[in-house]
């Protein structure tokens, strides 16, 4: 046997000594479980990974949701019922979030049902445009897939102070306005426009990682399609309206489902950029759940806990009809 | 040859079974700080000191960010790890963990050095006697002005025991007339303005330790939304942020876009190195309010945890570094107040500061004796933060006209009441 055969005889051993190591425990698992109970074996460890960063987390937060006191174990944690949901709970009138015993929690939310629809849409809307443009021969189409996707690679601090320094008072757009002549205007100061800004920023910062989906999709779309309806004398809406956006369905599904995630998920730029403000009328659910668990001391992780249970419910409310349209669309 | 491998093992068990010992005997304690002032870079020599005057015996100082001292440390010391011992700045909400001290110190050289400080580290038990800990050094809020607008104004500055409207009232003067931006800002930090607060007669806190919301507070409240209101204060720093956010805006005063900002003595070394002679400024005396002309102290300290291993050793090092000729070394080089009584009394040299940051320094240690007792017991109250938490969300609620003030009096109180609940 030549040196060669030998290293290659090594190697395999070497690779198959798992394999050997495991073969008399899986036969003697398939002894002892059955053949029909074998895949449950093969599961186990992504459901170990599942039940460990998943599902115990839940409980978990379930569990300190109906306990109180500022101990961070939950063995030091006094059950205290239902009190975290009825402090949540306790309105004069839901609408009004100032009859609220926490009226923040019910403007959070208020804000987040607001920024929630808007932001997507706007998202949704922005990134096909995008694709769109992308996807034609334009010159320089790579430079500007890079230029679309660049904000997506930035962190988010970064993305709040660099915007900051742009609209606050003496900020570069507020010194572009006076150089043209126009008044300069305090954009974070206002309710209105700090919130145009919020969304517009969290567009401007994530639309390039949906835009990449899109085009994707868009790209997956048969060229003869498109020949035929040209064919047709289809015009460019009718093309758009009939071939473009029926094929890019699915894509555009699964760009709706991430889009709605993130929205629900906004904080952190928004919580360097305003801090929730003017007033409270930025602050969305994530910021009231990590300020009343983290930023405030003592730290009410019940509190929190109760509320982030409560966001949980209704993402999975949000999730649930979507599947359902989707499956609906599908038929 | 048995015989030498019998010997040979037997030697190598002694050792490995006397190792351990020696290790043992060797005592190590870590203490986290930060690099700015008085904390890890100016003890550092105070540190060298002791651990050779002090064979055996070595002290451990970890370097760590500021906002690892205020968010990570609660959380590992809850979960019972953490250092030995930490500068920390919230001196009373964190109590619960400290070891007292008081078999390791001098007692009575303690209480006479630090006397009412003390107390703030007592967090849940203010009539207690333990001690907890050294407090390093004081931060006063102040006011800083800019003089150079002042002479250009033809405004004549206001002597000390000028009150908050009367400050004002010059600060817009010279900024109409000089054309500056604003006339006044303040932090956007519920410990600023409880200084205002406190001056207009609020007690924030009782002898009980439950939150008090009263006319002083009402008064403050409305008179710094009047502020807001005419433009002597912009709505950038109180109105366009929400939550408990921290927020400042010193680079205002740094740029001459401001009059007067109310901030605090660690700005100091600042204004030193970024202003320098580029305009004439000074600290002015605490403003006054109807009830009286006091700012808030703060400050940090060295505090033990109890689940230290080396209580004695940590111990003997807090007692060391306390006595006046270390301390006073460190708070030199940190360029900061003393809260020692020995040296609020002596004094301190600051050979590497200014001229005008030591007249600067001078002015803030004058107003220590001015501070209200309500100051004193605010700081040291356990639920501090969970109040000036819910000031600054609440006053910019106000500003914004999401609440009006009675409302906000309203939820401040909830607020606190809820976080008190919530610590039970």
């Amino acid at each position: 046997m030549s040196r060669r055969d030998q290293l290659a005889s090594l190697a395999g051993g070497v690779i198959s000594l798992p394999a050997r190591i495991i073969e008399p425990v899986m036969t003697g698992l398939q002894k002892l479980l059955g053949i029909k109970r074998m895949p449950w074996v093969f599961l186990f460890p992504n459901m170990l990974a599942v039940i460990l960063f998943s599902l115990l987390p839940v409980f978990i937060n379930i569990h300190y949701s109906f306990t109180g006191s500022d101990r961070l174990y939950p063995q030091d944690r006094p059950f205290v019922g239902g009190a975290n949901y009825e402090t949540l709970f306790d309105c004069g009138n839901y609408l009004d979030p100032a009859t609220c015993s926490r009226d923040l929690f019910w403007r959070a939310l208020g804000n987040s049902l607001v920024f929630v629809p808007i932001q997507v849409i706007a998202m949704i809307s922005v990134a096909l445009l995008a694709a769109l443009c992308l996807n034609r021969e334009i010159r320089g189409r790579g430079f500007f897939r890079g230029v679309f996707f660049f904000p997506v690679m930035l962190s988010p601090v970064v993305v709040a102070l660099t915007w900051q320094w742009i609209l606050q008072r003496n900020g570069a757009l507020n010194g572009l306005m006076t150089w043209v002549g126009l008044t300069p205007v305090n954009w974070l100061v206002f309710p209105n426009t700090a919130f145009f800004w919020s969304v517009f920023i969290t567009v401007w910062a994530h639309m390039g990682f949906y835009t990449i989906i899109l085009l994707a999709g868009l790209q997956a779309i048969p060229k003869d399609v498109y020949e035929a309806a040209k064919m047709d004398s289809a015009n460019n809406w009718r093309v758009f309206s009939r071939i473009t956006l029926p094929m890019l369905k699915p894509m555009l599904l699964v760009v709706f489902v991430l889009c709605v995630i993130r929205s629900v998920q906004t904080f952190d730029e928004l919580y360097v950029l305003t801090g929730g403000g003017p007033g409270s009328a930025t602050m969305l659910m994530v910021q009231y759940i990590y300020e009343i668990g983290f930023a405030v001391q003592p730290r009410n992780f019940g509190l929190a806990a109760a509320a982030s249970l409560l966001l949980g419910i209704v993402l999975l409310i949000f999730t649930g009809v979507q599947l359902r349209l989707s499956r609906s669309a599908q038929q | 040859m048995k015989l030498t491998g019998i010997g040979l093992s037997a030697a190598c068990a002694l050792l490995a079974a006397t190792a351990p010992m020696g290790v043992a005997q060797a005592q190590e304690v870590t203490i986290y700080c930060d690099d700015l002032g008085y904390g890890c870079v100016t003890m550092q020599p105070v540190v060298d000191r002791f651990n050779s005057e002090n064979p055996g015996e070595t002290i451990r100082l970890e370097t760590v960010a500021y906002q690892a001292l205020v968010e990570s440390l609660p959380v590992q010391l809850e979960s019972g790890e953490g250092p030995d011992s930490a500068i920390i700045t919230d001196l009373g909400g964190l109590s619960r963990y400290y070891l007292d001290l008081t078999p390791y110190v001098d007692r009575e050289a303690f209480e006479a050095e630090y006397g009412q400080v003390l107390q703030w580290l007592r967090g849940s038990d203010p009539q207690g006697s333990a001690i907890f800990g050294m407090p390093t050094s004081l931060t006063v809020n102040g006011a800083y002005v800019n003089l150079t607008l002042f002479e250009q104004a033809g405004v004549p500055v206001p002597a000390e025991g000028a009150t908050w409207e009367e400050w004002a009232a010059a600060a817009r003067q010279v900024a109409e007339a000089t054309g500056t931006d604003f006339a006044m800002e303040m932090d956007r930090s519920g410990h600023r303005f409880s200084s205002l607060a406190i001056s207009y007669g609020a007690e924030l806190v009782d002898d009980a330790g439950k939150p008090v919301v009263d006319d002083g507070l009402r008064a403050a409240i409305e008179q710094f939304v009047a502020w807001h209101e005419d433009g002597t204060m912009p709505m950038d720093l109180w109105g366009a942020v929400g939550g408990a956010t921290h927020r400042e805006l010193f680079s205002d005063f740094l740029n001459a876009n401001v009059v007067f900002y109310f901030g605090g003595s660690w700005t100091l070394s600042q204004m030193d190195t970024e202003v320098g002679d580029l305009f004439d400024w000074k600290v002015v005396p605490a403003p006054c309010g109807p009830s009286s002309c006091t700012v808030m102290p703060g400050g940090g300290a060295l505090v033990a945890f109890s689940h230290t291993d080396q209580p004695e050793l940590i111990g003997k090092f807090i007692n060391y570094l306390a006595q006046p000729e270390n301390t006073g070394e460190v708070l030199a080089a940190a360029v900061e107040i003393p809260a020692s009584k020995t040296l609020i009394e002596g004094g301190i040299e600051y050979p590497d500061a200014s001229e005008r940051t030591q007249e600067s320094l001078s002015t803030f240690i004058a107003q220590i004796p001015k501070m209200a007792p309500a100051a004193y017991r605010f700081q040291g109250w356990r639920y501090q933060r969970a109040m000036m938490n819910a000031l600054t969300t609440r006053i910019s609620q106000v500003l914004n006209g999401e609440l009006d003030v009675d409302a906000a009096l309203e939820r401040i109180e909830q607020d606190v009441n809820l976080a008190i609940d919530a610590a039970q």
